[in-house]
């Protein structure tokens, strides 16, 4: 009886923490290289409407996105509330489209320019009018790889 | 002579104790900053930009699969209205045409979807309606590719296979200029 009390009592009751910086080390280099740093502010109302014929974005830094739909409740004011095209992070007409695509383009390596997609995030309550126009500018602009974003329909899973 | 012992007792090792603190400090900042965004959406290709509209008149009718999508969202296909649902069904009955049907695409190769859309339509509809015809497309690749090769269409095959399904259904939807009875 007492060979086993005499062995438990010698084992140290403390797990050594020597190692938990490591891990928290690791879990942190996970989370900054997943990490995009929202680099604009949505001043406009996105909710990209269900699909299921989706296609993933794979290169990041090949992708200019424009945004188009309604204000935010603070931009209404000066804003309105019909739909907006926004670029960057700031509210822009139709006409700015070719100047950001520009702007965007001269980031990229020559050799890539031909696989830039304009991702357009388009609210889905929004009408085809505004969305026509833009679409017209990048063709007008060259711009003719185009992805319309959409959400997974959780539904209809395919 | 005490001066200098009072300076070798100073340990030449920085303290690593709280490192740990400091680590889990960037790692909660990083975890409440973090989005990982998914980007996925239905990749188009628009057609470069030409002053004159393109002629669908000269094609035969029964070549050309006309998808109109009005203000209020409702759609008319083939100068019939239809629900959204049956979309998919019809696309691929008049593409393939499995019974050689008079009225329907003389092979895939000729078949045309053209899809018009007025101003008011919601942005939403038209994706709807364009994922649909895409998926029609996407079914017939699928049910082509299975039957040739043994295995689903995707983006990983060969390239070969895939030119040799792409050049049998080509992907040819034309967008006309909308309409623009419904602008808000």
């Amino acid at each position: 009886m007492s060979k086993f009390t005499k062995k438990r009592g010698k084992a140290s009751p403390t797990v050594s923490t020597a190692s938990l910086p490591d891990i928290v080390f690791m879990l942190l280099f996970f989370f900054m290289v997943v990490t995009v740093l929202r680099d604009a502010e949505l001043k406009v109302k996105v909710s990209t409407p269900y699909a299921t014929e989706l296609t993933k974005l794979e290169e990041k830094s090949l992708v200019n996105y424009l945004y188009i739909g309604r204000p935010v409740e603070k931009y209404r004011e000066l804003y309105g509330t019909k739909p907006r095209l926004q670029l960057g992070d700031k509210f822009a007409n139709i006409v700015d489209i070719p100047l950001f695509l520009e702007k965007h383009k001269i980031k990229v390596p020559e050799s890539r320019h031909g696989q830039i997609t304009s991702s357009l995030r388009v609210d889905g309550e929004v009408t085809m009018g505004i969305v026509q126009d833009v679409k017209t500018q990048l063709r007008k602009s060259g711009q003719l790889k185009v992805n319309y974003s959409a959400k997974k329909d959780p539904k209809k899973s395919k | 002579m005490a001066k200098k012992s009072a300076r070798d007792r100073m340990s030449p090792e920085i303290n690593a104790g709280s490192m740990a603190d400091i680590a889990f400090l960037l790692l909660i900042f990083f975890l409440v900053t973090t989005t990982i965004v998914e980007d996925k959406g239905i990749t188009v290709k628009l057609p470069p930009w030409s002053e004159e509209e393109p002629d669908i008149t000269r094609l035969k009718t029964r070549n050309v699969f006309s998808v109109l999508v009005n203000a209020q969202d409702q759609l008319l296909v083939r100068g019939q209205v239809m629900d959204v649902n049956r979309l998919r069904e019809e696309a691929k009955l008049f593409i393939a045409n499995p019974y050689n049907r008079e009225d329907m695409a003389e092979k895939p190769t000729k078949a045309i979807i053209s899809l018009k859309n007025d101003r008011g339509t919601s942005y939403k509809a038209y994706l709807q309606v364009y994922n649909e015809l895409k998926a029609a497309y996407n079914e017939l690749w699928d049910e082509m590719s299975l039957r040739k090769y043994g295995v689903p269409y995707s983006e990983e095959m060969p390239f070969a296979y895939k030119k040799t399904i792409r050049d049998e259904i080509p992907f040819v939807l034309s967008e006309a200029e909308p309409t623009s009875f419904g602008e808000e």
